[in-house]
């Protein structure tokens, strides 16, 4: 028995354009819409509103194209899925193709009735986003009241069902004090697993990192309080951790390197390697509703773009890490230095290393100010 | 004999998954953000996990198609379904 696919390791150099391997995961976002707004959202600024969503027999044929094409693990996400009013009904029909379900959940307004339906439809997993330890956290990143109780009282619901649950906090300035404190509410929750996620500058998060950004002594502390945690909690929880790259030395694997692995769906259908891909904004992003999701993989523009090492320039072209991260991530190339084809800074090797290491350290010394931070907003483009 | 009872019933909890991998070959045992590839005969042994069969069961199945002798392939039976049951795969 192996774990192999979702390792890091290398992956062979290919020969110019060979089919691609099958992707093993689809995030479909299936909705923008929201009950919270938070600060850190990874969706774009500009969000898809619901007359753009595709119908509900459009994400089906989405879902059985992507069990035919080798997708494993469909996760639901959004915004929130469960503001789709078929929710049950996709997740009824993933399950029936044969996908493992991961249904991506702020908890907040799922009512336990659904709950109820969705564990009959065969939904797998249920992650919950945690954005506080308690509710004033809660309520400053999230921007709605009440939040933190319900989400209590969901993950206890989610448990008393049998549901697997991992509770997903996505970490920054505002909360990073509450790590150990998430960490333990997760054991009381009864979630087997949790994310220590440092916030990904994208989306919205891109726009309010300067209120994000957290210090370096933070995020080292953080790393030594999640060491200390997966070591007493062995059997009980699984603690998975990203940290910040802006500190990095080397890039992150972005995604298990563009269009290897993974693939995402927007709301309104449109095909993309990553969620926050479309920032790149002379890629060509073919749809669902005009091309099935095996021509997208196997042929989209946006796909072959960016896809094995054909497109490096140097450094990562004779760099010996390039089957290791793919020269990281294509969109912060394009954020950080203007070219989404370049080194990404995260990289000790890039030009503009040391810059945004300097970004990071000069936006974490000051104190954020509450009257600049945006939340997230339909219709704030 | 090994760690485990005799009546021991093996089980795949809510949210693990075992399925033949058609677009590559093989078998899978899928659980939250976790893939594992399944061969030889591990796969014998997941089919056997049904949830109702016990331990005892699932050996002397095993050892009848493979004319083996249970008390030889029970160790590691019991290895197999232990360390899937740390990796919170399997149920005991």
């Amino acid at each position: 028995m192996s774990e192999t696919l979702l390792d890091d390791r290398p992956r062979p150099s290919s020969a110019p354009k060979p089919k691609p391997q099958p992707p093993i995961g689809l995030l479909a976002e299936l909705t923008h819409r929201c009950p919270l707004r938070c600060t850190y959202c990874s969706n774009p600024i500009e969000l898809e509103s619901r007359s753009a969503e595709l119908d509900t027999e459009t994400w089906k044929r989405v879902f059985s194209e992507a069990a035919d094409l080798g997708v494993i693990h469909l996760h639901l996400s959004g915004g929130e899925p469960c503001s789709r009013k078929d929710i049950v009904e996709l997740t009824r029909h993933a399950a029936e193709v044969g996908l493992y379900t991961n249904l991506i959940t702020s908890g907040v307004g799922v009512k336990e009735s659904q709950l109820d339906a969705l564990f009959e439809a065969g939904c797998d997993h249920i992650q919950l986003s945690m954005q506080g330890a308690d509710e004033e956290i809660t309520v400053a990143v999230a921007g709605m009241k009440g939040a933190f109780e319900r989400k209590q009282e969901f993950a206890r619901q989610v448990v008393a069902r049998g549901f697997p649950l991992t509770l997903n906090s996505v970490i920054h300035r505002q909360n990073i004090h509450q790590v150990p404190v998430m960490i333990e509410k997760a054991v009381e929750f009864g979630a087997k697993r949790i994310e220590i996620a440092h916030t990904q500058y994208y989306g919205w998060a891109l726009r309010n990192r300067a209120h994000l950004m957290p210090t370096k002594a933070d995020v080292d502390r953080t790393i030594e309080q999640v060491e200390e945690a997966r070591e007493r909690l062995k059997g009980v929880l699984v603690i998975d951790a990203v940290f910040p790259d802006y500190y990095a030395k080397y890039p992150k694997l972005c995604n298990g390197g563009w269009g290897t692995r993974t693939l995402s769906v927007t709301p309104s259908g449109k095909v993309l390697p990553c969620h926050a891909a479309e920032t790149i904004e002379h890629l060509d992003f073919w749809s669902v509703r005009d091309h099935s999701l095996a021509d997208v993989w196997d042929h989209g523009p946006a796909f072959e773009a960016y896809r094995g090492t054909d497109w490096m320039q140097e450094p990562c072209r004779s760099c010996e890490r390039k089957h290791i991260d793919y020269g990281g991530c294509r969109c912060q190339a394009l954020a950080l230095v203007g070219d989404a084809s370049a080194t990404d800074p995260a990289c000790v090797k890039s030009p503009h290393h040391d810059r945004m290491g300097d970004l990071a350290r000069s936006e974490s010394a000051f104190a954020p100010d509450p009257d600049k931070v945006s939340y997230r907003l339909i219709g704030a483009a | 004999m090994g760690e485990l009872p005799d009546a021991t019933v093996p089980k795949l909890p809510h949210g693990v998954r075992f399925r033949a991998d058609k677009a590559r070959g093989g078998h899978i045992l899928v659980g939250p953000e976790r893939i594992f590839n399944i061969d030889g005969v591990s796969v014998e042994i997941l089919k056997r996990v049904d949830g109702q069969t016990d331990i005892a069961g699932i050996v002397a199945d095993l050892a009848s198609v493979f004319t083996a002798e249970p008390a030889v392939i029970r160790p590691d039976v019991e290895a197999f379904l232990i360390d899937l049951r740390d990796k919170q795969m399997v149920t005991l």
